[in-house]
């Protein structure tokens, strides 16, 4: 264990903006079992994630991860790896660059002018942010979902087939409707809909609507999904059909979640992995984030002493 | 007293009422322990006191002054000698001139007829004890309603509330205004267009195709018998509204996608106000760089490669005044564009979309019916424009859809019909009207549709 300092964020955030690729250890102490109560002021972090950020032969890896708005720092020096099939949930209270983390994995962040990613992400050895790389392969291969359920004001057809339409995955009429067939049926939306495919895709109710983005995100066949607080709009109920929908996909593709709700990373997810105000604290089997955590910030979060 | 004076001395019993009033609430409320035992505020209460002061006292100035001077003049007529009676219309109106003009002193006594004299003189006290009688009654019913007023103040009296009532009031009649004056505008120019159409059957205007609207003022004048077949003005005012519309539209979509989702912010905040400045420029400037710079460079354009132009063409009248609508559909759309949420240009992106898909696939669909209420509300100010028309466009009635010719549009005659010395009841001027109501009933339909598509638009996103 590490001597324990409190930090202090207004000098140490220019010094890693110069240095942001090489700072892996030299910024935080933090005595991940000292016995200081914990509020505000004295926050402890530890110098390396605690647990297994890392595994053997990785769908996607991501080293020495610095993401910055403006001056203003949102990611420090995350190395994380996400395993093939399975689902990683990434929590952590609002405003710890859980979200920002996620997008910097299909490079959203490229349609936000103030934002500046660090660092090394590969998927499957291809280095995402090489610039021969084209993005819109990229966002193919890795797809997103969205907080809010955001189908385009088409038709529910429209909004499957516009994916592969772009990608040219389809070359006849029959061999379209068959991806939006499947892909509505992997959603679990085919039955709801099969009978009105032709009617705007925003009269579904919100649930609907999610899982059709879902079915229109799996629609290009990508390697991995990415879900920004999925059910953060939704009732219990279509939560729960997410939920399950989550799991039968794992089957085919790598999934990682953003969610507010520990009960929900618990319940679908592989590993869990824990933020805090940028940094990574935890990463672990989610049985053992939950019920054993190897950090006592983990701990303080998942018991629900703050965010 | 003047009518202005009597304003003035309103404005200061009104102040003493108020300030009156003040005093008495608190008056009121001082044995009660303070103005909070009080229904409502002093200032309420001396507000009300104020209006039962004000308003029943306008209402008196606003009646008699639509009444009085019909009752003088019945009054000093009926004095007139049964012989001296003016038997018509015409003969009333030039002896009552004839009578103010003495009354006034403009004319002199001794230069008319003993009675016109007689009569003068009775006007003119008539109309003394008339300002004295209503400077009496006007004050003295400020004055009774101010203390009306002021004697009602109780601790109980819901001012408040009536205080508002009557602020309400003034705030619906003012909204009256406007509206009344679009619906008497409306009824004038249809009861002209009936008389019109006493005149030339409806038939004959909407589906006549020619237009030669020059008639003959008497018996023996040599003119042409006149024709008033609208469709050569209808198909002009189409032509160049169309020539206008297909410059307009591209270009302003365009400038608006620019805008809206490529140019830096640091750059759209330049340019939007900018472009919108366009929609400032006086519509008679772009007349005279119409008429003196384009029409003569497309002209020698057309010259040089062997066409015929005229020196007035529609082409000419239509590009600029494409210029001129431009704003209109830029900054609508712009505005349409940018309201759609960007959750949906993530949602593509994120499909691996590029930025160009994205708005041709997704933006403009959801911006759409936005998009065409902006071009619907340009194509209603690109049929009512006038001044560009006036200038660039000709007079000619030609039917053709050649835009190297002259043609003519519905507000170029209306200007032309009713511009210099005109009599108002021949089927020429009439036309006017008639050519009027078709152009307001026309920009008025687009713009119920546009408004409606907007709206629509709006309500989609909330």
């Amino acid at each position: 264990m590490e001597t324990a300092s409190s930090i202090n964020d207004t000098s140490e955030a220019p010094s890693q903006k110069k240095t942001a690729s090489d700072n892996t250890n030299s910024t935080v102490k933090v005595n991940a079992t000292g016995s200081v109560p914990m509020n505000e002021t004295n926050i402890e972090y530890p110098d390396k994630t605690v647990g297994f950020p890392l595994v053997d032969d990785p769908k996607m890896s991501m080293r020495d991860v610095n993401v910055f708005y403006g001056d203003k720092q949102a990611i420090f020096d995350v190395n994380l790896d996400v395993g093939k099939n399975e689902v990683i949930a990434l929590i952590g209270p609002s405003g710890c660059g859980k979200s920002t983390f996620l997008r910097s994995l299909n490079r959203m962040n490229d349609t936000i002018d103030t934002c500046r990613v660090n660092g090394e992400f590969h998927l499957e050895g291809d280095n995402i942010y090489d610039p021969r790389l084209d993005v819109v392969e990229l966002r193919a291969r890795v797809g997103m979902v969205f907080q809010k359920p955001n189908p385009f004001p088409k038709s529910i057809y429209d909004n499957v087939a516009y994916g592969p339409r772009l990608h040219g995955l389809a070359n006849k009429r029959y061999e379209l409707d068959q991806i939006v067939e499947s892909s509505l049926r992997k959603a679990g939306l085919w039955d709801e809909v099969k009978d009105r495919l032709h009617q705007p895709g925003t009269g579904l109710s919100g649930g609907q609507q999610q899982r059709l983005c879902i079915a229109r995100t799996i629609a290009v066949s990508p390697e991995v999904v990415l879900m920004d607080e999925p059910c953060s709009a939704l009732d219990p109920i279509a939560t729960a059909k997410i939920e399950q929908l989550i799991d039968e996909l794992s089957s085919q593709y790598t999934i990682a979640i953003v969610t507010h709700s520990m009960q929900q990373a618990a319940r679908v997810s592989h590993r869990t992995a824990y933020f805090h105000l940028g940094r990574l604290i935890e990463v672990n089997d989610t049985r053992k984030v939950f019920t054993a955590p190897d950090h006592r910030l983990t701990e303080a979060y998942i018991t629900g002493r703050f965010g | 007293m003047q009518t202005g004076n009597l304003l003035l001395l309103l404005i200061a019993i009104g102040a003493a009422v108020w300030y009156l009033g003040y005093r008495r609430s608190h008056a009121v409320a001082a044995p009660l322990g303070g103005i909070r035992h009080l229904h409502s505020l002093p200032s309420y209460y001396a507000m009300l006191a104020m209006i039962w002061c004000v308003l029943p006292a306008l209402a008196l100035l606003g009646m008699w002054l639509i009444i009085d001077d019909s009752i003088i003049r019945n009054s000093v007529i009926s004095a007139l000698p049964v012989a001296a009676l003016p038997t018509d219309e015409v003969g009333y109106n030039l002896l009552m001139n004839k009578i103010q003009n003495v009354a006034s002193g403009a004319l002199a006594e001794d230069a008319v007829q003993p009675y016109v004299a007689i009569a003068a003189e009775h006007l003119n006290s008539l109309r003394r004890s008339n300002t004295q009688l209503l400077t009496l009654f006007f004050v003295c019913l400020s004055v009774l309603g101010g203390v009306w007023g002021w004697s009602r103040i109780q601790p109980q009296l819901r001012a408040r509330q009536r205080v508002e009532k009557v602020i309400q009031f003034l705030l619906m009649l003012s909204a009256l205004v406007a509206i009344l004056t679009t619906v008497g505008i409306v009824f004038s120019v249809l009861f002209e267009s009936i008389r019109f159409f006493g005149k030339v059957s409806p038939a004959e205007f909407l589906f006549g195709l020619e237009w030669s609207p020059q008639t003959a003022l008497r018996a023996d004048q040599v003119a042409s018998s006149g024709a008033f077949g609208a469709v050569p003005l209808f198909a002009g005012t189409l032509l160049i509204s169309a020539i206008a519309l297909i410059i307009a539209v591209p270009v302003g979509l365009m400038s608006a996608i620019y805008l809206a989702e490529y140019a830096h912010p640091k750059f759209r905040a330049f340019a939007k106000p900018t472009l919108e400045i366009l929609a400032g420029v006086p519509t008679v400037v772009y007349g005279f760089f119409a008429a003196l710079t384009v029409a003569p460079f497309i002209r020698e354009l057309g010259d040089s490669i062997g066409l015929s132009v005229a020196s007035e063409s529609a082409l000419a009248a239509g590009l600029v005044m494409g210029v001129m609508i431009i704003p209109f559909v830029s900054s609508l759309s712009d505005d349409v564009i940018t309201a759609v949420p960007n959750a949906m240009r993530d949602g593509s992106l994120a499909l691996g979309a590029t930025k160009s898909e994205t708005i041709k696939q997704v933006i403009i669909p959801a911006a759409l019916p936005g998009i065409m209420g902006g071009v619907l509300l340009a194509a209603s100010r690109a049929i009512g424009e006038t001044m560009i028309v006036v200038m660039a466009a000709g007079l000619a009635a030609n039917l053709t859809a050649n835009p190297l010719e002259a043609v003519t549009t519905i507000t170029v005659q209306i200007v032309t019909l009713l511009v210099g010395d005109q009599e108002f009841d021949s089927a020429k001027t009439l036309a006017a009207f008639a050519l009027g109501l078709m152009l307001f009933l026309t920009t008025l339909a687009l713009n119920i549709i546009a408004l409606r598509i907007v709206k629509k638009y709006r309500e989609q996103y909330e």
